[in-house]
């Protein structure tokens, strides 16, 4: 446990890393907007803080460098632009690779650091980046959490204060250490070089600071020096308050007690810039107009931070940091419940006791209720991935050199987190394929009387108790035609197979299947959508695909909301127990002895005039034993079909635990896994899609067979 | 019993079981526990030395049969089978695997100086799967690895062997 802070910065820099990632893109819609700079400089700041606090030096050093160029931002001084936030981008990405470098102790790329750093330089005006580093210095300190309170320390030494040994620069740095500090030297005081003592101090000095530390904490800086100066330190902003009231630089001087009140009335009336007819009025000297300025500044730039940080704050939720392991326990622990408690109401209905039924009927409700709010707690709203999507897209997009418009919807859908990381790869793969493969290039899209921008969508909602993912493109659609010649070259169908428009769509999902006629760098890097489909069905999720030429395609996924505990039917084959998953099935319908005679050795059966394929599960099992004169179909809808499913008995419904049956079982796709029953038995989860797909495999070896 | 005083060194002890009537160890580090032989459920689609599932305390742990995985031939069930449950390491992952057996002789100490290496023939078995061979009381041991015999690729291609092929042309 002792790398426990280190885990902490870890997981919060990633979490400053998406946001920031969310922010530079939003910078980019929106250039002028100085509330996303803010929070860019902010992200970057914290990053860089913790960073070094962490002894992560490679991390804060760099990060510092894009900082610096924010704040220039920040200011005014350098403008926001395209190529900007593209190196920006780039060295987000970079702070990425080295936490990951820092963590996993790898060697860091000093390298790409340094031609990054070069690059963000060039939008740097001269000169500034030295001044951006001393400032930023004083800035690390600064924590975010108390109220930041502005000081001026008026700091007067006596002539004599050199001669003890007192270092002054020593001072002022111990100073800035404290918060941000701005220093202005007084010179008036001194002396013209012949009448200099060098022994003697002439200058003194206005410091403004800004930080959390108590007016003592300053006061202890000076401790040793206090009788060989004069000290003043006055509190000029709290954060309380007075947040609309304006600074005047007349205001300052009068507090100061640089001039009176009368002085500033009177050169007023003249309305030209105070502060230089402070000077030509010899009232006040230039620095000393300059230190107030200085101050000015830097009170607007506290208050609007602060008044950003609170608009800011407001709208945080409370919320607990727990690692997802102590969760996946909890859920484990709920699993063992649900078990148990199936146990118990079994036990309860063979006792036909009032007590225990009534005791088993409430530990049902409420390991029913404790199983839905553990598994809520593992829900995460979808949306988080979907800033990583607007990236590549981005990305992709430049790449190609096609103009596309990523639209999303339902962000707030929530799934369980797994599900969540587990659909990345899909995802991507499949939003990579509509803009490399759908979206035409801008000029050929004008031609075809459509907007040069392409749009991809990518949409999430709920359905029962799945989610639906939707990824839609605008662009030319599938070439039904070219699809079917490609299988049959690639032979997954035979050339006098007919498909329809529809099935030949579904072809991309055959496997070892790429459509693009050449191999870009983006799609077709040997992984098809065949490997998309197999991890949505792993998911225990359906895909399915729909194009119209010339106006795009439409993939839609399904998928369950979470993989831990499932709603099932438990059924008996040849005395073992076997699930299907609940949301797949229908009905169940009797199948007698002789509706298998009369059927003649096909596989349909009738349900209310329709006829509907069944596939015998003993048979696919290779069980021996002689079938019950009456078995049962369960009928399903299966990858898009309508579809039964011969067991011997239907037990009922079951709340399934679902256990991996381990690796050595990993090769075997018709059982996804397993569950233990009341009693300590163990039912196996079929994975229906898969019994599909084999017994579509199994038929066409037939054909060909008799062919 | 003197190895109460002896400091244990559990890499040169071996639980000694018997197949068939041969006599086969496997180091005790890797033995987690022994259970009496129960129910397995059969996992259908599986080849046949894999015998199923059992539930062991809350967790599915599979179990494999022996005499089937060694080309032995089968053996009655007897009240001295039992299932020796194992840890091994399976593409990389650890897990528990079940090995049915027809009873378990004891606990030995082994001289490492006197396991000899695998002969090359004549073992009637894989030479992956043996580690080498002890003597005690002028009694052969074959010494297991456990982790070739549980390998995943060892699994898949029997498996491939058994199982109706899923898709054409893939």
């Amino acid at each position: 446990m002792s790398d426990l802070p280190e885990q902490a910065f870890r997981e919060e820099a990633q979490e400053l890393l998406t946001e920031l990632e969310t922010a530079l893109l939003e910078l980019e819609e929106r250039p002028d907007d100085m509330e996303v700079v803010g929070q860019i400089f902010r992200a970057m700041h914290t990053i860089k803080g913790s960073g070094a606090m962490f002894g992560f030096s490679d991390i804060s050093n760099f990060t510092h460098e894009v900082e610096t160029v924010y704040d220039l931002v920040r200011n005014g001084r350098v403008s926001v632009s395209k190529p900007l936030v593209e190196i920006s981008l780039q060295a987000r990405d970079h702070i990425q690779e080295l936490l990951e470098a820092c963590c996993s102790g790898a060697e860091v790329e000093h390298k790409k650091s340094a031609a990054l750093v070069e690059e963000l330089q060039q939008f740097m005006p001269d000169g500034q980046h030295q001044a951006g580093e001393s400032r930023d210095k004083a800035d690390t300190p600064v924590s975010d959490e108390q109220e930041l309170c502005t000081y001026r320390i008026s700091f007067k030494p006596h002539p004599h204060i050199l001669q003890n040994g007192t270092k002054i620069s020593a001072l002022l740095n111990e100073l800035a250490e404290l918060g941000t500090c701005h220093s202005i030297a007084q010179l008036s005081k001194l002396p013209s070089l012949d009448k200099m003592d060098p022994e003697q101090c002439y200058v003194s000095w206005n410091i403004l600071l800004t930080s959390t530390c108590s007016e003592d904490a300053i006061r202890d800086v000076f401790m040793f020096v206090e009788d060989d100066c004069d000290l003043g330190i006055y509190l000029i902003d709290t954060g309380e308050g007075g947040e609309e009231e304006r600074l005047r630089l007349g205001d300052i001087l009068v507090g100061r007690g640089e001039v009176t009140q009368e002085d500033i009335d009177r050169v007023l009336a003249k309305s030209k810039r105070i502060g230089e007819m402070l000077v030509e009025a010899g009232l006040v000297e230039q620095d000393q107009i300059e230190a107030a300025l200085q101050e000015q500044k830097v009170i607007r730039a506290v208050r609007e931070e602060r008044q950003k940080k609170k608009q800011e704050q407001a709208p945080v939720a409370s919320s607990l940091r727990v690692p997802a392991e102590r969760l996946d326990e909890l859920v484990n622990l709920v699993g063992e419940l649900v078990t148990v408690q199936s146990r118990l109401s079994q036990v309860a209905a063979q006792r036909h006791d009032a007590d225990l039924d009534s005791i088993a009927e409430e530990v049902e409700r409420l390991t029913e209720e404790l199983r839905d709010s553990t598994l809520n707690i593992r829900m995460l709203p979808i949306g988080s991935t979907f800033s990583k999507f607007k990236r590549l897209v981005r990305d992709i997009a430049s790449s190609l050199n096609k103009e596309v418009e990523f639209e999303t919807a339902g962000a707030e859908t929530e799934l369980d987190k797994t599900v969540i990381e587990q659909l990345n790869d899909p995802l991507i793969h499949i939003i990579r394929n509509s803009m490399d493969h759908g979206i035409e290039m801008p000029a050929e899209r004008e031609a075809q009387d459509k907007p040069r921008h392409g749009r991809v969508f990518l949409g999430a909602e709920h359905a029962g108790d799945s989610v639906i993912i939707e990824i839609r493109d605008d662009g030319k659609g599938l070439d039904a035609e070219k699809l079917r010649q490609k299988a049959v070259s690639k032979g997954v169908i035979s050339e006098d197979d007919t498909l329809s428009e529809q099935e030949c769509y579904q072809l991309i999902f055959a496997p070892g299947f790429s459509t693009a006629e050449k191999v870009s760098g983006l799609s077709g890097r040997g992984v098809g959508m065949d490997v998309v489909k197999r991890a949505i069905e792993a998911l225990r999720g359906s895909i399915e695909l729909t194009s119209t030429p010339g106006q795009g395609t439409t993939v839609r996924m399904q998928i369950p909301l979470t993989l831990a505990i499932i709603e099932s039917l438990l059924v008996t084959i040849d005395g073992g127990s076997f699930i299907l998953p609940l949301t797949a099935v229908e009905e169940c319908i009797e199948l007698t002895k002789e509706d298998i005679e009369a059927a003649h050795g096909r596989h349909l059966a009738k349900v209310r005039g329709s006829l509907i394929p069944y596939i015998p599960l003993r048979k696919t099992f290779g069980i021996s034993t002689e079938a019950p004169p009456i078995q049962q179909i369960v009928i399903t809808k299966t990858g898009g079909r309508r579809l039964g499913f011969v067991v011997d008995n239907v037990i009922g419904e079951h709340q399934t635990v679902i256990k991996p049956l381990g690796p050595l079982y990993k090769d075997l796709r018709t059982i996804s896994g397993g569950t233990i029953l009341g009693d300590g038995s163990i039912a196996l989860i079929l994975d229906l899609v898969q019994l599909m797909h084999q017994a579509d495999a199994q038929e066409k070896n037939l054909e060909s067979d008799h062919e | 019993m003197s190895d109460s005083e002896t400091s244990i060194t559990n890499a040169h002890q071996y639980l000694t079981f018997i197949l068939n009537g041969e006599v086969f160890g496997i180091a005790t580090n890797r033995v987690l526990e022994v259970l009496d032989y129960t129910h397995i459920t059969p996992v259908p689609q599986t080849p046949e030395f894999m015998c199923g599932v059992i539930n062991l305390r809350g967790s599915i742990v599979p179990v494999v049969d022996m005499h089937r995985k060694f080309g032995l031939p089968a053996s009655e069930r007897t009240v001295n089978s039992c299932i020796i449950i194992v840890s091994a390491t399976v593409d990389g992952e650890q897990t528990s695997i079940g090995a049915v057996a027809d009873s378990v002789r004891e606990v030995l100490d082994l001289d490492p100086a006197t396991i000899e290496e695998t002969p090359r023939m004549g073992t009637r078995l894989n030479t992956d799967f043996i580690r080498g061979v002890g003597k005690h009381n002028e009694e052969f041991i074959l010494l297991l690895n456990i982790d070739t015999i549980f390998s995943a690729a060892e699994f898949a291609s029997e498996a491939l062997d058994e199982i109706p092929v899923e898709e054409s042309g893939g």
